[in-house]
Protein backbone atom coordinates (compact mmCIF):
# COMPACT_ATOMS: atom_id res chain seq x y z
CA UNK A 1 0.00 0.00 0.00
CA UNK A 2 1.70 3.35 -0.67
CA UNK A 3 0.31 5.72 1.64
CA UNK A 4 1.85 8.87 -0.58
CA UNK A 5 0.15 11.11 -3.23
CA UNK A 6 2.53 13.17 -5.41
CA UNK A 7 0.75 15.87 -6.90
CA UNK A 8 2.34 15.99 -10.22
CA UNK A 9 1.44 19.59 -11.64
CA UNK A 10 3.47 20.76 -8.62
CA UNK A 11 6.24 18.32 -8.25
CA UNK A 12 9.88 19.98 -9.95
CA UNK A 13 10.90 16.28 -9.73
CA UNK A 14 14.66 17.37 -7.97
CA UNK A 15 14.88 14.10 -5.74
CA UNK A 16 15.05 15.42 -2.30
CA UNK A 17 12.15 13.37 -0.97
CA UNK A 18 14.20 10.40 -2.22
CA UNK A 19 17.08 11.03 -0.61
CA UNK A 20 15.19 11.23 2.57
CA UNK A 21 13.08 8.24 2.62
CA UNK A 22 13.84 5.95 5.24
CA UNK A 23 13.13 2.93 3.10
CA UNK A 24 14.12 3.40 -0.16
CA UNK A 25 10.56 3.43 -1.33
CA UNK A 26 10.95 6.14 -3.79
CA UNK A 27 12.70 6.73 -7.10
CA UNK A 28 13.11 9.86 -8.83
CA UNK A 29 12.06 8.27 -12.90
CA UNK A 30 13.48 11.00 -14.98
CA UNK A 31 10.30 13.67 -14.38
CA UNK A 32 8.42 11.98 -12.08
CA UNK A 33 8.35 10.36 -8.74
CA UNK A 34 7.63 6.70 -7.90
CA UNK A 35 6.97 5.04 -4.48
CA UNK A 36 7.08 1.52 -4.46
CA UNK A 37 5.32 -0.82 -1.45
CA UNK A 38 7.62 -0.25 1.01
CA UNK A 39 6.24 3.48 1.72
CA UNK A 40 5.31 3.74 5.39
CA UNK A 41 3.42 6.92 5.19
CA UNK A 42 6.30 8.24 7.56
CA UNK A 43 5.78 11.75 5.83
CA UNK A 44 9.68 12.83 6.23
CA UNK A 45 9.68 13.02 2.14
CA UNK A 46 6.25 15.79 2.38
CA UNK A 47 8.38 17.97 4.99
CA UNK A 48 11.05 18.43 3.13
CA UNK A 49 9.47 18.70 -0.69
CA UNK A 50 10.63 22.06 -1.71
CA UNK A 51 7.50 22.96 -3.07
CA UNK A 52 4.86 20.53 -1.03
CA UNK A 53 4.11 18.43 -3.72
CA UNK A 54 3.70 15.72 -1.64
CA UNK A 55 0.50 14.52 0.79
CA UNK A 56 0.59 11.37 3.10
CA UNK A 57 -3.01 9.72 2.46
CA UNK A 58 -4.86 9.45 5.44
CA UNK B 1 25.07 -2.25 -27.14
CA UNK B 2 27.80 -3.41 -25.81
CA UNK B 3 26.96 -6.02 -22.75
CA UNK B 4 30.52 -5.91 -20.83
CA UNK B 5 32.45 -3.21 -19.48
CA UNK B 6 35.31 -2.09 -17.16
CA UNK B 7 33.66 0.28 -15.42
CA UNK B 8 30.28 1.71 -15.70
CA UNK B 9 29.36 5.23 -14.63
CA UNK B 10 25.84 5.99 -13.43
CA UNK B 11 25.27 9.67 -13.30
CA UNK B 12 26.39 12.28 -15.62
CA UNK B 13 26.68 15.13 -13.46
CA UNK B 14 30.45 16.65 -13.46
CA UNK B 15 31.48 13.66 -10.83
CA UNK B 16 30.25 10.93 -13.12
CA UNK B 17 31.89 12.47 -16.10
CA UNK B 18 35.21 13.44 -14.53
CA UNK B 19 34.87 10.28 -13.06
CA UNK B 20 34.56 8.16 -16.78
CA UNK B 21 36.71 10.44 -18.01
CA UNK B 22 39.32 9.26 -16.01
CA UNK B 23 39.19 5.85 -15.86
CA UNK B 24 38.91 6.13 -19.81
CA UNK B 25 42.35 8.27 -19.88
CA UNK B 26 43.82 5.49 -17.91
CA UNK B 27 42.80 2.82 -20.66
CA UNK B 28 39.91 1.10 -19.55
CA UNK B 29 36.40 0.34 -21.07
CA UNK B 30 33.83 2.88 -19.54
CA UNK B 31 30.26 3.06 -20.01
CA UNK B 32 28.56 6.49 -18.89
CA UNK B 33 24.82 6.66 -18.39
CA UNK B 34 22.38 9.05 -18.03
CA UNK B 35 18.67 8.47 -17.29
CA UNK B 36 17.35 11.73 -18.18
CA UNK B 37 17.61 12.71 -22.26
CA UNK B 38 19.36 15.39 -21.69
CA UNK B 39 22.41 16.07 -20.18
CA UNK B 40 22.41 19.20 -17.02
CA UNK B 41 19.45 19.84 -17.29
CA UNK B 42 16.77 20.28 -15.19
CA UNK B 43 19.52 22.40 -13.46
CA UNK B 44 19.60 21.75 -9.60
CA UNK B 45 22.30 24.12 -8.75
CA UNK B 46 23.08 27.78 -7.52
CA UNK B 47 26.16 27.59 -10.74
CA UNK B 48 29.22 29.22 -8.12
CA UNK B 49 32.46 27.71 -8.27
CA UNK B 50 35.98 28.71 -7.34
CA UNK B 51 37.57 29.45 -10.18
CA UNK B 52 41.59 27.99 -8.78
CA UNK B 53 39.80 24.52 -8.01
CA UNK B 54 37.77 24.56 -10.85
CA UNK B 55 40.89 24.90 -13.38
CA UNK B 56 42.21 21.40 -11.94
CA UNK B 57 39.86 19.93 -14.32
CA UNK B 58 38.79 21.98 -17.17
CA UNK B 59 39.69 25.27 -19.08
CA UNK B 60 37.37 28.12 -18.49
CA UNK B 61 35.31 28.47 -21.52
CA UNK B 62 32.86 31.69 -21.94
CA UNK B 63 30.41 29.15 -23.58
CA UNK B 64 29.37 28.27 -19.90
CA UNK B 65 30.57 31.13 -17.87
CA UNK B 66 27.85 33.62 -16.84
CA UNK B 67 30.01 35.90 -14.62
CA UNK B 68 33.54 36.61 -13.27
CA UNK B 69 32.54 37.41 -9.52
CA UNK B 70 35.45 39.25 -7.35
CA UNK B 71 33.67 38.60 -3.67
CA UNK B 72 31.02 37.86 -1.87
CA UNK B 73 28.79 39.94 0.76
CA UNK B 74 27.31 38.60 3.47
CA UNK B 75 24.18 40.89 5.53
CA UNK B 76 23.17 39.88 8.71
CA UNK B 77 19.20 39.75 9.53
CA UNK B 78 19.95 43.59 10.38
CA UNK B 79 21.29 44.87 7.13
CA UNK B 80 25.18 44.49 8.56
CA UNK B 81 27.52 43.77 5.61
CA UNK B 82 30.39 41.66 5.81
CA UNK B 83 32.62 41.98 2.68
CA UNK B 84 35.23 39.07 1.28
CA UNK B 85 37.10 40.01 -1.66
CA UNK B 86 40.04 39.41 -3.52
CA UNK B 87 39.93 42.12 -5.44
CA UNK B 88 42.29 44.46 -3.97
CA UNK B 89 44.94 41.76 -3.59
CA UNK B 90 44.24 41.01 -7.41
CA UNK B 91 43.29 37.62 -6.68
CA UNK B 92 40.88 35.95 -8.80
CA UNK B 93 37.44 34.51 -6.94
CA UNK B 94 34.41 32.47 -8.84
CA UNK B 95 32.46 31.79 -11.88
CA UNK B 96 29.08 31.37 -12.05
CA UNK B 97 28.58 29.00 -14.43
CA UNK B 98 25.99 27.97 -16.66
CA UNK B 99 25.20 24.24 -16.08
CA UNK B 100 23.18 23.10 -18.60
CA UNK B 101 26.78 24.16 -20.91
CA UNK B 102 29.21 22.97 -18.55
CA UNK B 103 27.51 19.38 -17.96
CA UNK B 104 27.20 18.94 -21.16
CA UNK B 105 31.07 20.03 -21.62
CA UNK B 106 32.35 16.85 -19.21
CA UNK B 107 30.06 14.59 -20.76
CA UNK B 108 31.89 15.49 -24.22
CA UNK B 109 34.92 15.44 -22.75
CA UNK B 110 34.61 11.62 -21.41
CA UNK B 111 33.10 10.89 -24.55
CA UNK B 112 36.44 12.41 -26.35
CA UNK B 113 38.52 10.38 -23.91
CA UNK B 114 36.77 7.02 -25.42
CA UNK B 115 34.10 6.33 -22.97
CA UNK B 116 30.45 5.22 -24.05
CA UNK B 117 27.93 7.10 -23.32
CA UNK B 118 24.24 6.55 -23.14
CA UNK B 119 21.08 8.83 -22.32
CA UNK B 120 17.92 8.26 -21.15
CA UNK B 121 19.07 5.23 -20.01
CA UNK B 122 18.35 4.35 -16.01
CA UNK B 123 20.25 2.08 -13.52
CA UNK B 124 16.88 -0.28 -12.27
CA UNK B 125 19.59 -2.59 -10.04
CA UNK B 126 22.97 -3.90 -9.71
CA UNK B 127 24.25 -7.60 -10.21
CA UNK B 128 25.25 -8.27 -6.92
CA UNK B 129 27.46 -11.57 -7.23
CA UNK B 130 29.29 -13.58 -4.52
CA UNK B 131 29.15 -10.24 -2.46
CA UNK B 132 30.31 -8.15 -5.24
CA UNK B 133 28.82 -5.81 -7.12
CA UNK B 134 29.33 -7.00 -11.13
CA UNK B 135 27.38 -4.70 -13.09
CA UNK B 136 23.85 -2.86 -13.58
CA UNK B 137 20.31 -3.52 -14.86
CA UNK B 138 19.22 -0.95 -16.90
CA UNK B 139 15.98 0.47 -18.67
CA UNK B 140 16.98 2.53 -21.77
CA UNK B 141 14.09 3.47 -24.04
CA UNK B 142 11.20 1.51 -22.03
CA UNK B 143 13.92 -1.88 -22.65
CA UNK B 144 15.44 -3.80 -19.81
CA UNK B 145 18.99 -5.03 -20.11
CA UNK B 146 21.85 -6.42 -18.32
CA UNK B 147 25.74 -4.41 -18.25
CA UNK B 148 28.14 -6.41 -16.41
CA UNK B 149 31.48 -4.33 -15.38
CA UNK B 150 34.54 -4.79 -13.08
CA UNK B 151 33.69 -1.75 -11.07
CA UNK B 152 30.32 0.32 -10.70
CA UNK B 153 30.54 3.97 -9.89
CA UNK B 154 27.72 5.50 -8.25
CA UNK B 155 27.45 9.36 -9.46
CA UNK B 156 23.57 9.10 -9.23
CA UNK B 157 22.81 11.84 -7.07
CA UNK B 158 20.81 13.27 -4.21
CA UNK B 159 18.20 10.78 -5.01
CA UNK B 160 21.20 7.84 -5.06
CA UNK B 161 19.78 4.09 -5.20
CA UNK B 162 23.36 2.94 -6.26
CA UNK B 163 24.73 2.76 -2.92
CA UNK B 164 21.50 1.50 -0.99
CA UNK B 165 21.11 -0.91 -3.31
CA UNK B 166 24.52 -2.17 -2.44
CA UNK B 167 23.68 -2.04 1.60
CA UNK B 168 25.12 1.41 2.32
CA UNK B 169 23.03 3.18 3.88
CA UNK B 170 22.84 7.34 2.45
CA UNK B 171 19.17 8.27 3.74
CA UNK B 172 19.09 11.54 5.14
CA UNK B 173 17.06 12.83 8.28
CA UNK B 174 15.66 16.53 7.87
CA UNK B 175 18.55 18.07 9.27
CA UNK B 176 20.36 16.27 6.60
CA UNK B 177 19.46 18.36 3.59
CA UNK B 178 18.79 21.93 2.69
CA UNK B 179 15.71 21.83 1.17
CA UNK B 180 16.14 24.20 -1.68
CA UNK B 181 14.39 26.46 -4.69
CA UNK B 182 15.94 29.38 -7.21
CA UNK B 183 14.61 31.37 -9.88
CA UNK B 184 16.45 33.12 -12.75
CA UNK B 185 15.59 36.46 -12.81
CA UNK B 186 16.02 39.18 -15.12
CA UNK B 187 15.30 42.81 -15.11
CA UNK B 188 17.10 43.45 -11.74
CA UNK B 189 20.10 45.76 -11.13
CA UNK B 190 22.20 43.56 -9.84
CA UNK B 191 26.06 44.14 -9.58
CA UNK B 192 27.52 41.63 -11.03
CA UNK B 193 30.70 41.55 -9.19
CA UNK B 194 29.28 39.91 -5.98
CA UNK B 195 27.84 36.32 -4.39
CA UNK B 196 25.18 38.12 -2.18
CA UNK B 197 23.92 36.03 0.74
CA UNK B 198 21.46 37.15 3.25
CA UNK B 199 21.01 35.66 6.75
CA UNK B 200 18.35 35.06 9.16
CA UNK B 201 15.48 32.98 10.44
CA UNK B 202 12.39 34.49 9.55
CA UNK B 203 13.78 34.83 5.52
CA UNK B 204 15.32 31.46 5.49
CA UNK B 205 15.36 29.21 8.70
CA UNK B 206 18.88 27.48 9.43
CA UNK B 207 19.92 28.84 5.71
CA UNK B 208 19.94 31.29 3.50
CA UNK B 209 19.58 33.37 0.79
CA UNK B 210 21.64 33.17 -1.89
CA UNK B 211 22.04 35.88 -5.19
CA UNK B 212 24.18 35.02 -7.80
CA UNK B 213 24.94 37.55 -11.15
CA UNK B 214 24.36 35.51 -14.39
CA UNK B 215 25.46 38.17 -16.82
CA UNK B 216 23.68 41.34 -18.06
CA UNK B 217 20.73 41.80 -15.76
CA UNK B 218 20.10 38.49 -14.29
CA UNK B 219 20.78 36.52 -11.12
CA UNK B 220 19.89 33.16 -10.12
CA UNK B 221 18.13 34.46 -6.70
CA UNK B 222 17.88 31.82 -4.38
CA UNK B 223 17.14 29.41 -0.89
CA UNK B 224 18.23 26.79 1.17
CA UNK B 225 16.52 26.45 4.48
CA UNK B 226 17.35 22.74 6.65
CA UNK B 227 14.79 20.25 5.83
CA UNK B 228 13.57 19.89 9.69
CA UNK B 229 12.53 23.58 9.20
CA UNK B 230 10.60 23.35 6.52
CA UNK B 231 6.73 22.20 6.49
CA UNK B 232 4.76 25.14 7.70
CA UNK B 233 7.16 27.26 5.46
CA UNK B 234 8.34 25.56 2.45
CA UNK B 235 11.21 26.98 0.29
CA UNK B 236 9.33 28.13 -2.88
CA UNK B 237 7.02 30.62 -0.56
CA UNK B 238 10.01 32.17 1.39
CA UNK B 239 11.62 32.85 -2.00
CA UNK B 240 8.92 34.05 -3.85
CA UNK B 241 8.21 36.30 -0.39
CA UNK B 242 11.68 37.48 -0.35
CA UNK B 243 11.23 38.33 -4.09
CA UNK B 244 8.31 40.40 -3.60
CA UNK B 245 9.56 42.73 -1.00
CA UNK B 246 13.43 43.12 -2.04
CA UNK B 247 12.94 42.50 -6.26
CA UNK B 248 9.70 43.90 -7.30
CA UNK B 249 10.56 44.45 -10.98
CA UNK B 250 12.19 40.83 -10.95
CA UNK B 251 11.02 38.90 -14.07
CA UNK B 252 11.12 34.90 -12.89
CA UNK B 253 12.06 33.40 -16.43
CA UNK B 254 12.83 30.10 -14.79
CA UNK B 255 12.53 27.88 -11.75
CA UNK B 256 14.70 25.58 -10.22
CA UNK B 257 14.16 22.68 -7.09
CA UNK B 258 16.34 20.57 -5.63
CA UNK B 259 17.83 19.03 -2.20
CA UNK B 260 21.66 19.77 -1.11
CA UNK B 261 22.93 17.01 1.41
CA UNK B 262 24.45 19.24 4.66
CA UNK B 263 24.95 15.92 6.59
CA UNK B 264 28.92 15.40 6.68
CA UNK B 265 30.90 12.65 5.42
CA UNK B 266 29.20 9.16 5.68
CA UNK B 267 30.83 6.34 7.05
CA UNK B 268 31.17 4.28 3.97
CA UNK B 269 31.17 5.12 0.22
CA UNK B 270 32.28 1.67 -1.09
CA UNK B 271 31.87 -1.93 -1.20
CA UNK B 272 33.50 -4.71 -3.48
CA UNK B 273 33.33 -3.23 -7.08
CA UNK B 274 31.50 0.07 -5.88
CA UNK B 275 32.13 3.80 -5.18
CA UNK B 276 30.12 6.33 -4.83
CA UNK B 277 30.83 9.82 -6.04
CA UNK B 278 29.40 13.34 -4.93
CA UNK B 279 25.80 14.01 -3.90
CA UNK B 280 25.22 10.36 -4.07
CA UNK B 281 28.06 10.20 -1.41
CA UNK B 282 27.15 13.23 0.31
CA UNK B 283 30.18 14.87 -0.50
CA UNK B 284 28.72 18.31 -0.83
CA UNK B 285 30.15 21.12 2.26
CA UNK B 286 27.30 21.08 4.53
CA UNK B 287 27.96 25.20 4.82
CA UNK B 288 28.09 26.61 1.89
CA UNK B 289 26.07 23.09 0.06
CA UNK B 290 28.49 23.73 -2.76
CA UNK B 291 29.01 20.39 -4.39
CA UNK B 292 30.49 20.62 -7.96
CA UNK B 293 34.28 20.63 -7.09
CA UNK B 294 34.04 17.73 -4.45
CA UNK B 295 32.33 15.98 -7.14
CA UNK B 296 34.57 16.54 -9.47
CA UNK B 297 37.33 16.00 -7.45
CA UNK B 298 35.85 12.62 -5.97
CA UNK B 299 35.27 11.63 -9.40
CA UNK B 300 39.04 11.97 -10.51
CA UNK B 301 40.24 10.26 -7.29
CA UNK B 302 37.37 7.28 -8.23
CA UNK B 303 39.03 7.01 -11.46
CA UNK B 304 41.73 6.70 -10.93
CA UNK B 305 41.52 4.16 -8.35
CA UNK B 306 39.10 1.90 -10.49
CA UNK B 307 41.87 1.95 -13.40
CA UNK B 308 44.74 0.57 -10.24
CA UNK B 309 42.10 -1.94 -9.03
CA UNK B 310 41.43 -3.09 -12.30
CA UNK B 311 44.76 -3.58 -13.31
CA UNK B 312 46.03 -5.22 -10.11
CA UNK B 313 42.99 -7.41 -10.62
CA UNK B 314 41.11 -6.91 -7.23
CA UNK B 315 38.43 -4.47 -6.94
CA UNK B 316 37.67 -5.40 -3.27
CA UNK B 317 36.93 -2.94 -0.28
CA UNK B 318 40.93 -3.71 0.13
CA UNK B 319 41.44 -2.04 -2.94
CA UNK B 320 38.78 0.16 -3.34
CA UNK B 321 39.91 1.86 -0.17
CA UNK B 322 42.47 3.57 -1.70
CA UNK B 323 39.23 5.77 -2.95
CA UNK B 324 38.08 6.11 0.54
CA UNK B 325 41.20 7.22 2.16
CA UNK B 326 42.17 9.88 -0.74
CA UNK B 327 39.26 11.60 -0.32
CA UNK B 328 38.68 11.76 3.15
CA UNK B 329 42.05 13.07 3.49
CA UNK B 330 41.21 15.72 1.53
CA UNK B 331 37.53 17.34 0.44
CA UNK B 332 36.60 14.75 3.27
CA UNK B 333 38.48 17.00 6.26
CA UNK B 334 37.01 20.09 4.50
CA UNK B 335 33.46 18.89 5.02
CA UNK B 336 34.14 17.73 8.90
CA UNK B 337 35.03 21.34 9.56
CA UNK B 338 32.12 22.88 7.65
CA UNK B 339 29.45 20.18 9.85
CA UNK B 340 30.96 21.61 12.60
CA UNK B 341 30.19 25.20 11.50
CA UNK B 342 27.22 23.98 10.12
CA UNK B 343 25.83 22.70 13.68
CA UNK B 344 26.69 25.82 15.51
CA UNK B 345 24.80 28.14 12.93
CA UNK B 346 21.48 26.29 13.03
CA UNK B 347 21.53 27.03 16.38
CA UNK B 348 22.17 31.35 16.09
CA UNK B 349 19.41 33.49 16.76
CA UNK B 350 18.70 36.84 14.43
CA UNK B 351 20.32 38.45 17.36
CA UNK B 352 23.22 36.04 17.24
CA UNK B 353 23.78 37.05 13.19
CA UNK B 354 23.49 40.72 14.07
CA UNK B 355 26.20 40.74 16.37
CA UNK B 356 28.69 38.42 14.88
CA UNK B 357 28.29 40.67 11.52
CA UNK B 358 28.72 43.59 13.20
CA UNK B 359 31.86 42.67 15.31
CA UNK B 360 33.77 42.47 12.00
CA UNK B 361 32.58 45.91 11.12
CA UNK B 362 36.47 46.70 10.88
CA UNK B 363 37.65 43.36 9.07
CA UNK B 364 38.85 44.00 5.73
CA UNK B 365 38.60 40.40 4.12
CA UNK B 366 41.38 40.11 1.36
CA UNK B 367 40.79 36.36 0.93
CA UNK B 368 37.76 34.45 0.07
CA UNK B 369 38.65 31.29 2.65
CA UNK B 370 35.27 30.66 4.79
CA UNK B 371 38.00 29.55 7.28
CA UNK B 372 39.73 32.93 7.33
CA UNK B 373 36.56 34.51 8.08
CA UNK B 374 35.29 32.12 10.83
CA UNK B 375 39.02 32.58 12.30
CA UNK B 376 38.17 36.42 13.09
CA UNK B 377 34.66 35.84 13.62
CA UNK B 378 36.28 33.76 16.41
CA UNK B 379 38.69 35.77 17.66
CA UNK B 380 36.18 38.45 18.33
CA UNK B 381 33.41 36.27 20.19
CA UNK B 382 35.22 33.33 21.47
CA UNK B 383 31.93 32.47 24.06
CA UNK B 384 29.57 32.30 20.74
CA UNK B 385 31.77 30.55 18.81
CA UNK B 386 33.47 28.60 21.43
CA UNK B 387 32.15 25.10 20.19
CA UNK B 388 34.32 26.00 16.91
CA UNK B 389 37.65 26.16 18.94
CA UNK B 390 38.81 22.58 17.34
CA UNK B 391 38.94 24.40 13.93
CA UNK B 392 41.57 26.31 15.51
CA UNK B 393 43.47 24.45 17.33
CA UNK B 394 46.05 23.46 14.35
CA UNK B 395 45.87 27.29 12.71
CA UNK B 396 47.01 28.57 16.18
CA UNK B 397 49.93 25.76 16.77
CA UNK B 398 51.52 26.64 13.26
CA UNK B 399 50.81 30.61 13.44
CA UNK B 400 48.93 30.33 10.02
CA UNK B 401 49.03 33.71 8.43
CA UNK B 402 45.71 34.74 7.87
CA UNK B 403 44.95 37.24 4.75
CA UNK B 404 43.11 39.84 6.23
CA UNK B 405 43.72 42.85 7.92
CA UNK B 406 42.01 44.40 10.99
Amino acid sequence: MVAIHVNRYKCGYCGACVGVCPTGALELIETWIEADENCTGCGICAKVCPVGAIEVKK
Amino acid sequence: MKDQYDVVVVGAGPGGSIAAKTAAQKGLDVLLIEKRQEIGDPVRCAEGVKKISLRRHIEPDHRWICADVKGSRIFSPNGTKVEMSEAISGGEVGYVLERKVFDRALAYEAAMAGADVMVKTRATGLIIEDGFVRGVNVMHLGDESTIRSKIVIGADGVESKVGRWAGIDTSLHPSDIETCAQFLVTGVDIDQDYCDFYLGNKIAPSGYIWVFPKGKNQANVGIGILGSKSGKHRAITLLSDFIKEQMPDARIIEMVVGGVPVKGTIERTIANGLMLVGDAARQSDPITGGGIINSMDAGKIAGEVAAKAIAAGDVSTKALNDYEKRWRATIGREIDSSLMVKNTFVKFTDEDLNSLAYSLKNVNFTSMRLMDLLYALFKANKKLLWDLRDLFKDVVKNEIDFNYRS
